[in-house]
């Protein structure tokens, strides 16, 4: 038992319940209170990031009741390094929408904070069920906090979105319904013991259920067939939260990182990787897809929202390989990719508020104010989201190249990768050039200046690429020991042994 | 019981579906909870259907598992929540949009037949 586990969760919760009833406080006390929550939960953070170093599992068990029985809260070192992923994003992000996005709508920081506890317990969560529970809480706050800032643009993307997810939780019920009708048990260690002894006419339930999560986590995901309300969403969705939004894909990825290497891993007998050879194919069509967004996008934020996609297919082809290289260069661009993406979102809505009417869309337009430092922003992260050299997204693909060396999968990767990463590189080219060079003599009304907390926060995220290249012995030491640890699932269900407070152990 | 108890899940989500498949938004929500009626019940039924059996493991040769029971409560509540919600934002697409097409408008109007240009006697 180890209670530094709830931190994650009950920060953002106790922050969030605060701001419900301080809607008609002061702005200035709302913002100290609900920045001062998100800097905790970073706090909290790196805590579990140094306690989950040393490659041991810690559990937190609710009521302490004995694992399997109650629900169980699991530290390990994937979990500590997605905390950690979405604290320092958040930050940001909160720093960024402080600087006047969070205007409008009383609820804003308290939707912020809660969707952060929902994210927090999905990345802790040792239980399928909690997990469902989790992604609930995470949607309903990304539901208010999409339509924040109001207008007629945001209801039709937002209403195709709450639909979809809808639709997705009851898949996922169902399949939780199916592998529990069989094995008896939710618990994520239980069920790795329980699936691997499934025989019989058992197994046609406990595989379709498996599939039918694989289904839902796609949709959260966003791979192909369910990816096309993510752009429309994405790119209509206020800039701060947009960005915060870099994660949720992840979160996805996170379920099938969880799910498929500890209950259908190399040891669930009959059922040992399950899905997976469909999962690499579809993973390099949803990059293709992307990229094909990506060129064909007429705004920045269009165009980064199709990089989310991008990503999502160069994570899940490794991820879908599972080779303990190709995890760990995974999730060293998971971690690239999430930071660079975010700040993008926040460049994209620096540079639209200073291009009067013509917004973000790529087109020619008089020439903005602060175009040095808004174009050196720009210029980092599509170097990063790109993959070009010297920055961090460059070695997340060589890493990730270089994890599959022979075979078919090697030609197709590569191939797929690479002419895709080429052509991503000529649309950010593309938009660049027409933004920030290719203007036009005309009249700009003049607008607000830059403030210092918006500029702050997208070129704090943005030079997170430059800091991931500096530390990245570090950080790929760390991936390594997380591919090798999520491997090795007999550990994992070692947890259901630990001693509750109480017992002689 | 079981075949009637499949033959009502089969019933609800098959018309759930059908009935998300429209393009209305009152359809949607309409089918929306009805798939989630069919999802509970199902849920329900994966802990095994037995009638007058205790809920303890151990006291007699066949149980009542209560564990499907917390989580179906706990699905019908979140669910309650989210069809809260879609209402609302379904009337605020209606609202916003003047129509109540999933898309916020319809994606083609049959244009409305042009009325001949008077003949003048000149």
């Amino acid at each position: 038992m180890n209670h530094w586990l709830t931190a994650p969760v009950l920060i953002p919760l106790l922050g969030g319940i605060l701001q419900a009833f301080m809607g008609y406080a002061p702005i200035r006390l709302r913002r100290t209170l609900a920045l001062a929550t998100t800097v905790l939960m970073l706090v909290s953070a790196i805590v579990l990031l140094v306690m989950a170093s040393d490659g041991n599992y810690r559990i937190y068990a609710f009521g302490n009741w004995q694992p399997p029985f109650g629900i169980v809260l699991v530290l390990d070192r994937l979990a500590a390094l997605m905390l950690i992923m979405t604290a320092i994003l958040a930050l940001f992000c909160h720093l960024f929408a402080i600087g006047g996005a969070d205007e409008g709508n009383r609820q804003f920081h308290g939707l912020f904070l809660f969707q952060l506890m929902g994210l927090n317990i999905a990345f802790l969560t040792g239980d399928l069920f909690n997990l469902f529970v989790a992604f609930e809480v995470l949607l309903i706050a990304s539901y208010g906090l999409l339509m924040h800032g109001g207008g007629t643009i945001r209801t039709v993307p937002g209403l195709h979105y709450v639909v979809l997810n809808l639709i997705g939780s009851a898949v996922f019920l169902i399949s939780v319904g199916m592998i529990y009708s069989v094995t008896g048990t939710l618990n994520m260690a239980d069920l790795a013991v329980k699936v691997s002894q499934v025989s019989g006419e058992g197994l046609s339930i406990v595989k379709a259920g498996g599939m039918m999560l694989l289904v839902v986590f796609g949709l959260k995901a966003a791979i192909l067939p369910l990816c096309f309300w993510l752009p429309r969403a994405y790119s209509k969705a206020t800039a701060p939260v947009a960005a915060l939004f870099a994660v949720m894909t992840k979160v996805g990825i996170y379920a099938i990182l969880r799910v498929y290497l500890l209950i259908f891993g190399d040891d669930a007998g009959e059922l040992a990787n399950l899905g997976m050879d469909w999962l690499f194919p579809i993973a390099l069509a949803t990059l293709a897809m992307g990229v094909i967004g990506a060129l064909g996008s007429g705004t920045l934020k269009t165009l980064v929202a199709w990089q989310v996609i991008i990503s999502v297919g160069t994570l899940l082809a490794p991820i879908a390989l599972g080779s303990e290289a190709g995890l760990s260069a995974a999730l060293f661009y998971l971690l690239s990719t999430t930071w660079t993406v975010g700040g993008l979102f926040l460049v994209s809505e620096l540079v639209a508020n200073q291009r009067g009417s013509a917004k973000d869309r790529i087109i020619t337009a008089p020439k903005m104010q602060s175009r040095t430092f808004l174009s050196v922003l720009f210029l980092v992260g599509a170097v990063a989201a790109a993959g070009l050299p010297p920055l961090s997204g460059f070695f997340g693909k060589v890493l990730i190249l270089q994890s599959v060396e022979s075979g078919t999968e090697m030609a197709w990767l590569w191939s797929v990768l690479l002419t895709g990463s080429f052509l991503t590189v000529i649309a950010y080219s593309r938009a660049g050039s027409i933004v920030f060079w290719r203007t036009v003599d005309g009249h700009l009304d003049k607008p607000d200046p830059l403030n210092g907390r918006v500029s702050v926060a997208a070129g704090a995220l943005t030079a997170l690429a430059i800091v991931m290249v500096v530390l990245a012995g570090p950080i790929m030491a760390y991936t390594d020991a997380t591919a090798a640890q999520l491997h090795n699932s007999d550990a994992y269900i070692e947890i259901l042994q630990t001693p509750m407070v109480g017992e002689d152990s | 019981m079981e075949l009637v108890f499949a033959l009502v899940i089969g019933a609800l989500t098959s018309s759930g579906v059908y009935l998300i498949l429209r393009a209305r938004t009152f359809p949607v929500v309409v089918g929306l909870t009805l798939l989630s009626y069919g999802v509970n019940l199902f849920l329900f039924s994966s802990g095994r259907l037995a009638t007058g059996q205790q809920p303890i493991i151990g006291t007699a040769a066949s149980y009542s598992d209560p564990l499907p029971q917390a989580l179906v409560l706990t699905a019908i509540v979140i669910g309650f929540a989210m069809t809260a919600f879609v209402v609302v934002l379904s009337l605020r697409n209606l609202a916003d949009n003047e129509d109540d097409h999933v898309d916020g408008k319809q994606p083609y109007k049959s244009p409305a037949p042009e009325e001949e240009s008077e003949v003048t006697g000149k």
